[in-house]
């Protein structure tokens, strides 16, 4: 009790002393704080529509997910911290994030020769197929490291970064080992800044390395198995290493990351004992006018996480995006593809054109217009004997040869976007897409669950300036296939008001559905109000189900119905 | 409960101090920050500069439909606004690993002018606490951040020019 009044005593001292030493001293000259808070809060509504009863909603009527960050910076040092709270946490976010508390903090110093970060911290080594840690609050995604960060740089164009903590898994804290402690250790050398030789020369080049170790203890685990036990022998360090390089002559640019990582037996590969291999490579050329850019992609049994008995989302090391476009109209992207990262073999090319206002094909106003072409397949995976299937818990797993593809599309997508004006006023996009969807592999269904959805879709969006201030925007979608739920229709009507106003109307209709309880319309009324930095939205209406994406993250959303409150401000 | 009060406390001492200084709130420099050039070439967000001219930062990305069309109508007038007032854009494209190879295609390919520079883990968009994008700064010709703006209609890049035009006149913006 006494150390209680203590403390307290202390604080109010604290609290009167310091504005006094500030202003004699004037050593917080310079402070800045700066932040930013987001809150979306929903009120459900049982729909017989989509099935959502009173049951579903479990008397959770009103739910929100928010956060509150703030950042002091002084000089070389800065300090911050993020709230969150979700209470409950929104339909469609694991229930695991319900609670509150500081899942984020940091202090960190920094000057030319070194940076260090106490607390938790965001990185990436090169394009992430070793490590990378981040943040999507839309998704319901962080895996943000907390420990200890150190980046040197030595002398110019040398960067070494050393890591080491543990990964954020909802709320659960780290005790006795309960997930692995990650360690990681990457090297980048820009050899035109290092060599002065090179300074000028038309050829620039970038070496990078990384080794990253996660240590998970226990060397044995127990699994079921067919209605026994197999004890498995675990293997409590798993290092994922591998280098990059980035090339690039004048308009041509070519960047290449290979990683490896030890055989690493977990829930997501069914526990085999395999190594792992990726490869991701891009070859690009832009030039005023004109883009190209090619890509190339192959993953066997990359997974990485920080504890392998999680097959979510959560607790992943390293990052394997997707390399098929990311489509954000509500009809193009109701079959979004996420890697698979078992095996996936992919290819991608984009063509970007652009023809300038008084050229020939360009008109008075230009033209642009963006090509697209993705596929993506399985892995072809042999088995390792006669004797064991492939996959097969507690084995090797498979064979497979670099580049071997099998013959199942799990993905693939051609697009056409053109964006056009029309004298002063009118503005148009307009796309088509033809997707091939395999449902069975991208949601994880077993084979032949669903099959493969084909289908055509094809977008307008024009928006007309009314006035200076005053924009009116639609677009028109359909998306056209003989499987799954069948065709739809979507509309938007959206009119902006510069610069603070918007009111939209969208409606999404199924009528293609073979079944006719389920040609439902899922229709959507939103306003909105934004001044500077603060942005008010409301929005009402019911939600499809549907798989949301934002870079190689996915994430179930069922269908919903209700009234939802978006408040976003920053300073 | 003892701990809370205690960082409750801590807080409020900061604030006490922080409220007594001018400008707390305030960007009167930009954090450094690594960025990349659309070329793989390293960029350090503090030489974000334009000769004492203003400057207008806008954080976007490739997948983000109001920024594409923020940088698309800027792009429409952008000659004539540095022509006019000297003012400099940089968009910031916050294209994570699965899309940055994507973004020099892109900005040629639309015929953007203005520089265009990576930030792939979201780095300088966490040191300016940008949340939702399209966000918009505008930096007088000292540096300092006068003014922020999140989401885009059309129409906002009207106030733009002319909150740049005051700058140049000498005049306040809020």
């Amino acid at each position: 009790m006494n150390t209680r009044i203590c403390y307290f005593l202390g604080s109010i001292l604290l609290l009167f002393l310091i504005p006094e030493i500030a202003k004699s001293q004037d050593f917080l000259k310079g402070s800045e704080v700066h932040g930013s808070m987001q809150a979306d809060a929903s009120y459900y509504l049982t729909d017989p529509g989509t099935g959502i009863t009173d049951s579903t909603l479990d008397g959770k009527l009103i739910r929100m997910n928010a956060f509150t960050e703030v950042n002091y910076s002084l000089g070389n040092f800065t300090a911050g911290m993020r709230f969150e709270a979700y209470l409950p946490p929104l339909i469609g976010y694991d229930a695991q994030y319900n609670g509150l508390g500081v899942p984020y903090w940091y202090v960190n110093y920094k000057n030319d020769f070194i940076d260090i970060t106490a607390g938790n911290f965001y990185e990436q080594f090169g394009y992430g197929m070793m490590l990378r840690t981040y943040q999507e609050w839309t998704l319901g995604y962080d895996n943000s490291l907390r420990g200890i960060r150190v980046k040197v740089m030595p002398v110019k164009g040398i960067t070494f970064k050393g890591v080491y903590g543990v990964q954020r898994n909802y709320w659960e804290p780290f005790e006795d080992y309960n997930r692995g402690i990650v360690k990681g250790f990457d090297a980048d050398f820009f050899l035109n800044d290092i060599f002065t030789s090179l300074n000028d020369a038309k050829v620039k080049l970038t070496l990078g390395g990384s080794f990253v170790s996660d240590y998970q203890q226990g060397s044995t685990k127990d699994i079921p198995y067919n209605g026994q036990i197999l004890e498995l022998k675990m293997p409590e360090n798993v290092s994922n290493y591998g280098g990059r390089f980035n090339l690039n002559i004048g308009d041509f640019n070519w960047f290449t990351e290979y990683a490896h990582k030890i055989n690493d037996p977990s829930a997501r590969n069914n526990y085999i004992y395999k190594n792992g291999d990726g490869l991701f490579t891009n070859l690009s050329f832009s030039k005023p006018g004109l883009g190209i850019s090619l890509m190339s992609k192959w993953i066997d049994n990359m997974s990485y996480k920080s504890d392998r008995s999680v097959t979510n989302n959560m607790v992943n090391i390293n990052y394997l995006p997707s390399i098929t476009k990311e489509h954000t109209y509500a009809l193009a992207s109701m079959y979004p593809y996420s890697t698979q990262p078992d095996g996936e073999v992919g290819i991608s090319g984009t063509v970007t054109l652009h023809f300038r206002k008084n050229s020939a094909l360009g008109g008075k106003t230009g033209l642009s217009v963006a090509a697209n072409f993705s596929q993506v397949n399985g892995i072809k995976k042999t088995p390792v004997n006669d004797t064991t299937m492939v996959g097969q818990i507690g084995t090797a797993g498979y064979t497979s040869t670099f580049y071997g593809a099998d013959n199942i599309v799990n993905y693939q997508d051609a697009n056409l976007e053109v964006t056009k004006k029309f004298g002063k006023k009118w503005k148009g996009i307009f796309t088509y897409l033809y997707q091939t969807y395999n449902k069975d592999v991208v949601e994880g269904h077993a084979a032949g669950d669903y099959g493969t959805v084909y289908s055509q879709i094809g977008i307008a969006d024009v928006a007309w300036n009314i006035t200076k201030k005053h924009t009116l925007r639609w677009e028109l979608q359909g998306l056209w296939t003989k499987q799954d739920k069948g065709n739809w229709v979507a509309g938007v009507i959206e009119l902006t008001i510069s610069p603070a106003w918007f009111i939209s109307v969208m409606d999404q209709y199924n009528y293609g559905n073979s079944m006719s309880s389920e040609r439902l319309n899922y229709y959507t009324l939103s306003a909105g109000y934004t001044n500077h930095t603060t942005r008010i939205a409301l929005s009402y209406g019911r939600q499809r189900e549907g798989i949301i994406c934002v870079g190689g993250v996915c994430r179930f959303v069922p269908a919903t119905n209700g009234l939802t409150l978006t408040v976003t401000s920053s300073f | 409960m003892m701990k809370a009060i205690r960082i409750l406390l801590l807080l409020l001492s900061v604030s006490t101090i922080t409220l007594a200084q001018e400008n707390i709130f305030t960007y009167n420099k930009l954090p450094s920050v690594k960025l990349k050039t659309v070329k793989g070439l390293p960029f350090i967000s503090d030489s974000i500069t334009n000769n004492n001219k203003p400057v207008i930062i806008s954080f976007w990305a490739t997948w983000c439909k109001p920024c594409v069309r923020e940088l698309t109508t800027i792009s429409d007038v952008y000659d004539d606004w540095v022509e006019e007032t000297g003012v400099k854009l940089f968009a910031i494209s916050v294209d994570d690993s699965r899309s940055t190879t994507l973004v020099g295609p892109m900005i040629n390919g639309k015929g953007w002018d203005f520089t265009v520079l990576l930030d792939p883990n979201s780095d300088f968009k966490r040191a300016m606490n940008v949340g939702p994008i399209p966000h918009t700064f505008l930096l007088n010709g000292k540096g300092e951040v006068v003014f922020q703006h999140t989401s885009f209609a059309e129409g906002d890049e009207l106030s733009l020019i002319e909150m740049v035009r005051k700058l140049n006149r000498g005049e306040e913006v809020k």
